[in-house]
């Protein structure tokens, strides 16, 4: 591995701004999602709660983990893992959904 | 010749590195990383099958404090900011700020942890037992094996913390506290889950 390319690797991500940024954002999305315990949501309660989940778990994966700025080797590792937990959960879901119940 | 001892001399200092350029320890906790959302995946899974299932004992939307969890949630979500601020630091060989920024990790997760402790007591007191129904059992595996790794991750802070001061790091002390980084950030990507499959939305 190059000089270079192990400077790259330290430089990688962003600036301390960047992150408090990162953080905020994310504590504003938690208040919204605790509001929804409060304020009726109607018909958009469970897809807003949903999307923020999402959102919030790729900022923390992509900015606070890194894998925007590292290797898609890593991503893969963990993206991989993510996709076969779903897969389980679905299976299992769907399992009880049509054999079971 | 001199080239080649710089680069030896980098390898030393950053971990081995594979021929992917990669380093051997982070590919390793990706991939243990991957293997964890199996577990929980498995575990968020069997609660979502047996929250409805309250044969016994209060339901779930009697107990939950969702104000107090909000604010356990919180505490974890900026314990991410405090410990991405440990990696930059680190990355700056700073460890003054290092040691500061573990330390305040460690105190917000012990804190998280402190109110899982106290809400598992109030569950308790108010009739909600491990066994006393379907839905206790595979809450209290959930968020218990969360708290686990939380208390695994406030150990190895405190652990890199005392390495640090120890100066005991032989590799790349920004990349050590980095891998420590990634297994807080997970412990909190998994709340996330937790705390809108779990505690937002109603069985």
């Amino acid at each position: 591995m190059s000089t270079e390319t192990q400077t790259q690797s330290h430089e990688h991500g962003m600036s301390d701004t960047g992150y408090i940024k990162i953080a905020l954002i994310l504590a504003a999305i938690t208040a919204l999602e605790v509001s929804t315990y409060y304020v009726d949501f109607g018909p958009l309660f469970m897809p807003s709660l949903m999307i923020m989940m999402v959102v919030k778990f790729v900022m923390v994966v992509s900015y606070f983990m890194h894998l925007k700025f590292d290797s898609k080797i890593f991503s893969f590792l963990f993206y991989t893992g993510l996709g076969l937990a779903l897969f389980v959960y679905i299976v299992a879901l769907a399992t009880f959904k049509f054999f079971i119940a | 010749m001199a080239e080649t001892a710089t680069h030896t001399d980098h390898a030393a200092d950053h971990g081995h590195h594979s021929s992917t350029g990669l380093s051997n320890n982070k590919l390793a906790m990706w991939l243990f990383l991957g293997s964890e959302c199996l577990l929980f995946g498995g575990l968020i899974s069997t609660y979502m099958l047996y929250r409805g299932r309250v044969q016994n004992g209060p339901h779930p939307s009697q107990i939950y404090d969702i104000p107090f969890t909000s604010v356990s949630s919180f505490v974890l979500l900026m314990s991410s900011l405090t410990m991405v601020l440990a990696v930059t630091s680190a990355q700056r060989d700073d460890d003054a700020r290092t040691n500061l920024w573990l330390t305040i990790t460690a105190l917000l997760g012990a804190t998280f942890i402190g109110g899982q402790v106290y809400e598992f007591t109030t569950f308790y007191r108010e009739g909600l037992g491990f066994t006393t129904s379907l839905f206790s059992s595979s809450f209290y595996s959930l968020t218990g094996f969360h708290g686990v790794h939380v208390s695994v991750g406030v150990i190895m802070l405190l652990s890199t913390m005392g390495i640090i001061k120890r100066n005991k790091i032989t590799g790349n002390k920004a990349e050590v506290v980095e891998l420590v980084g990634l297994y807080w950030h997970f412990v909190d990507i998994v709340w996330i889950i937790i705390f809108t499959l779990i505690y937002l939305i109603p069985s």
